[in-house]
């Protein structure tokens, strides 16, 4: 009982701060929203067994990312001020385009079979331990791989962070 | 106790979804390109919340290493994606988008 | 050996393939051996097949290759058939193409396109080959349309000449018009048998009732494709002009063999014909008519190969008859000795040509017996084996065919006889103007006077030979012979027989030829007595001619009157449906499209504004729509 307690309050807090993300006139007040975002989410892994990749999101995203995120936000000085604003009816058609799709995409999904409680759950999946198995065996070529893309990511960024390309 | 035996996976279906769509809209309603790059880590973060529930519910720990991988290429597009915006700020001096419509006819 | 048919044409086309590719680098001997090899191998295994033919009892013999066409319900193997007719006609084909072969060596040896002239003639081969061998209707029209694309080819292989090139046009197009005749021949024997195989066709047609409409529609329009090819009555023009091709070209595709293509085609359909006694009828007036009017043309013409192009014409025309009268081994009879006795005379022709250096008017030469002894020799001795000399091949072919038309009608024979008395005149016209009296050439030409070379003689003494003894296969009883060519092609034609009964008494057979003799003779003594006692000469281009005699000269003008009825008025309606159809509507329909699109494109793109928001906005609505038409 008091884990669908949790699930509702989880829910309705990470809804509330993505609106707030992108609600807010600051942009440095959607970051800090996007990192509670962020905080809400990996409750929800915990509550679904996956306390790694909680850890995990906590530390890129929250730590890492949005740290960037806000760097570059206050590198650019960016504030209430600068912020360019939509005219009031270009805004009130995106709020009908997300509106649109969130109906078509629940109406798609509303008819998805449910498999709550009828498989037998394993809660060991979601530890370091299974997943690292699962990491250096079956995917160790996607893994390998994918070092070598934040390698290129990295020469990338700096080469675009460069003062000037001649 | 976890979620998994109690609430039924639609409700993560469901608050994915939503999450989604307040990434659409975000993309849809400002113009600051930062802001819309971090709608975009939205999105792909409701899409991650999704996966591992789907691997928790299936007990298959594919899903789970799927939003590991998915982090670090998150973490190479926000490091790219920063670099470029920062150069576009550079040159225009605005981080709005709709100063970049050069590219047209 | 029968296993190994389909070596005979894979063998010419092979000299084909290898001469035409490679040939401007060899050298002359070396094409001339390839070319000559390869129908020599394929004249080898047909003299084989012919012999193993006779030899067993089985005498229809298909042998399938592979599976051609397969659709539906319609399955066309690739097969070739041997059978009699088949196998006699790759002898003809194989034999006399081997003699023009060597022939060309000499003939052609100064032309430079050398290489090419062969790589064609082995390339009408294979297709005359497919032609006679195949075992179905599809296959026969192939090698048909193919030996049509080899005529073009070789009219015109002297393609810098605006005169040769209309020629070989001419000739493409007027056998156009009788092959669509045989394709909607062929087609409509699909759907009448639900087969194109001759097995399956002739199987079927022998429960169909005499005179059954559609077999005579279908036999009609076998015989359009015939009159195309076989240069008959109205659709003849093109062959006279065909003597623009080199002259080993003219002796092989436009006497020999490919001409005889529509006598072959019928042959093999003639359960078809015998079923359809209309078209019988059609086919022997049509014969019969051919014959007379191209022989009264040729009668008047002074061109040496003018002459002999008429010539075939009216033989092709008494071939025709034969087919129609019912006797049709008389017309593959006809067919072979014509074959040996036209091969030799057009070979002939080409060797005076040569020794005149280009002359072919015959008002120009004469006196030539003593410079071309060899010639002139065998070129008598085809004469008279056209005329019908008795002994000679073309008597007994002739004889065979006036027999069965006087039994059919005695108009027909009338006509025919007639023919044979004007055939006799024209050609000791042309053999006196020839080779007797004096040279009437211009000094050069004189000194240039030469026998020709071994290559081209040797042909023509063996053409000689079988032209003097190529009848004696076809004796007939009341001369006491066994006439051993009809009991070979008696399982091609036994079908038919219920309709060639053969009821003449001996007495009327030797009355008639005595009939044909006779008049052969006094034909024979009247051009004597004009061209040798009198010399007299045909009359120069300058003089103004008698009405008949002009008419005559000028061939009825009948190129005139297609030029004037046909051509013209389809040139006029042409030009008149470009300048307005094509140029007003259609390239205006065309050209309105395109500067329609250019004009709405010009506005549409504008849509691609830049503007990223304009474009997520899109996006998303887009994805929306696609969701929703799942949905429902």
């Amino acid at each position: 009982m008091i884990t669908t307690y949790l699930f509702g309050f989880l829910s309705f807090l990470a809804i509330m701060f993505a609106l707030m993300v992108v609600l807010s006139k600051n942009p440095v007040h959607s970051v800090l929203y996007l990192v509670l975002t962020f905080f809400t989410i990996a409750g929800h892994y915990v509550l679904l067994n996956a306390q790694f990749l909680a850890a995990v999101h906590v530390i890129v995203y929250a730590g890492a990312i949005m740290v960037l995120f806000l760097f570059v936000i206050m590198l650019l000085n960016l504030n209430e001020e600068t912020e360019p604003h939509k005219s009031v009816w270009l805004k009130a058609s995106a709020t009908v385009a997300a509106g649109l799709l969130l109906v078509v995409l629940v109406g798609s999904l509303k008819g998805a079979e449910t498999i709550v409680a009828t498989n037998k759950f394993d809660p060991n999946i979601g530890l370091i331990e299974n997943l690292g198995k699962s990491l250096f065996t079956d995917f160790l070529l996607p893994f390998e791989v994918s070092s070598i893309l934040l390698l290129v990511a990295m020469v990338g960024a700096v080469l675009l962070g460069k003062k000037s390309i001649k | 106790m976890s979620a998994i035996e109690v609430v039924p996976l639609n409700w993560y279906l469901m608050l994915s979804t939503i999450l989604f769509t307040i990434g659409v809209l975000g993309v849809l309603f400002r113009r600051n390109a930062i802001i819309i790059f971090m709608s975009i880590e939205l999105m792909l973060n409701a899409v991650n919340l999704l996966l591992v529930a789907f691997s928790s519910y299936l007990s298959d720990s594919k899903g789970q290493v799927f939003v590991f991988f998915i982090m670090a290429v998150a973490a190479a597009e926000v490091a790219v994606g920063l670099a470029i915006l920062m150069m576009v700020y550079r040159n225009t001096k605005s981080s709005d988008i709709n100063v970049l419509n050069k590219l047209k006819w | 050996m029968i296993k190994l048919v389909y070596l005979i044409p894979l063998l010419p086309l092979i000299g084909f393939v290898i001469i035409g590719l490679f040939g401007k680098t060899f050298s002359k001997g070396l094409i001339g051996i390839i070319g000559c090899g390869s129908i020599l191998g394929a004249f080898a295994l047909s003299l084989g097949i012919f012999f193993e033919l006779i030899g067993q009892t089985e005498k229809s013999i298909t042998i399938d290759l592979f599976s051609w066409i397969t659709a539906g319900k319609l399955s066309i193997p690739f097969s070739f058939l041997i059978d009699p007719l088949s196998s006699l006609f790759l002898l003809i084909i194989t034999g006399v193409g081997f003699l023009i072969h060597l022939y060309s060596t000499g003939y052609m040896s100064h032309d430079e396109g050398f290489y090419r002239f062969f790589a064609y003639l082995n390339l009408f081969i294979f297709f005359m080959l497919l032609l006679v061998l195949g075992s179905n209707y599809l296959i026969m029209f192939v090698g048909w349309e193919g030996v049509g694309l080899c005529s073009y080819l070789l009219i015109g292989f002297w393609f810098k000449n605006t005169a040769y090139n209309n020629a070989a046009k001419k000739a493409f197009i007027m056998n156009r018009i009788g092959d669509l005749g045989f394709l909607l021949g062929i087609i409509l024997i699909y759907v009448t048998f639900g087969s194109i195989s001759y097995h399956d066709v002739f199987m079927q047609a022998k429960n169909f009732s005499t005179g059954n409409p559609v077999l005579t529609a279908i036999t009609l329009l076998l015989f359009v494709g015939a009159m195309g090819k076989s240069a008959q009555l109205p659709l003849y023009t093109w062959l006279p002009d065909a003597m623009a091709g080199p002259t080993p070209v003219s002796a092989l595709i436009h006497a020999a063999t490919m001409v005889t293509a529509g006598i072959y085609m019928i042959a093999r359909s003639n359960i078809l014909y015998t079923l359809a006694p209309f078209s019988m009828e059609v086919v022997a007036v049509v014969g019969v008519c051919t014959a007379l009017f191209a022989a009264t043309i040729g009668l008047a013409q002074n061109d040496i190969k003018k002459v002999l192009a008429y010539s075939t014409v009216s033989q092709l025309g008494y071939m025709f008859l034969a087919l129609g009268v019912g006797a049709y081994t008389g017309a593959v009879f006809h067919v072979m000795t014509h074959a040996f006795f036209k091969a030799l005379l057009f070979l002939g022709a080409g060797s005076v040509i040569h020794a005149m250096g280009g002359e072919q008017d015959i008002r120009s030469m004469g006196g030539l017996k003593k410079y071309l002894p060899i010639t002139h020799l065998t070129f008598l001795l085809g004469t008279l084996a056209i005329v019908g000399f008795p002994g000679f091949s073309g008597f007994f072919s002739k004889d065979e065919i006036l027999a069965h038309a006087y039994e059919h009608n005695k108009v027909l024979w009338f006509l025919g006889i007639l023919t044979a008395a004007m055939t006799t005149f024209y050609m000791f016209r042309l053999y006196f103007l020839t080779f007797k009296g004096d040279f009437r050439g211009t000094h050069d030409q004189e000194h240039h006077l030469h026998e020709s070379p071994k290559s081209m003689t040797i042909p023509l003494i063996v053409l000689a030979i079988l032209s003097v003894i190529g009848g004696f296969i076809g004796i007939p009883k009341v001369l006491g012979g066994t006439h051993f060519l009809d009991h070979f092609l008696k399982p091609v034609f036994e079908d038919s027989s219920f309709r060639m009964v053969h009821h003449l008494s001996e007495g009327t057979e030797l009355m008639l030829m005595a009939v044909a003799i006779s008049v052969m003779g006094i034909s024979l003594y009247y051009a004597f007595t004009t061209y040798v006692k009198n010399k007299t000469l045909p009359a120069p281009e300058s003089e103004e001619l008698k009405p008949i005699h002009k008419l005559v000269y000028k061939k009825y003008w009948i190129d005139e009157i297609y030029s004037t009825v046909i051509t013209k008025p389809l040139n006029f309606i042409s030009e008149g449906l470009y300048k307005v159809i094509d140029n007003e509507l259609i390239d205006a329909i065309v050209n309105g499209i395109g500067s329609l699109i250019k004009w709405k494109s010009s506005k549409i793109r504008l849509i691609q504004n830049g503007n990223i928001g304009f474009y997520i906005f899109v996006m998303v609505i887009s994805i929306v729509l696609i969701l929703f038409t799942r949905l429902i």
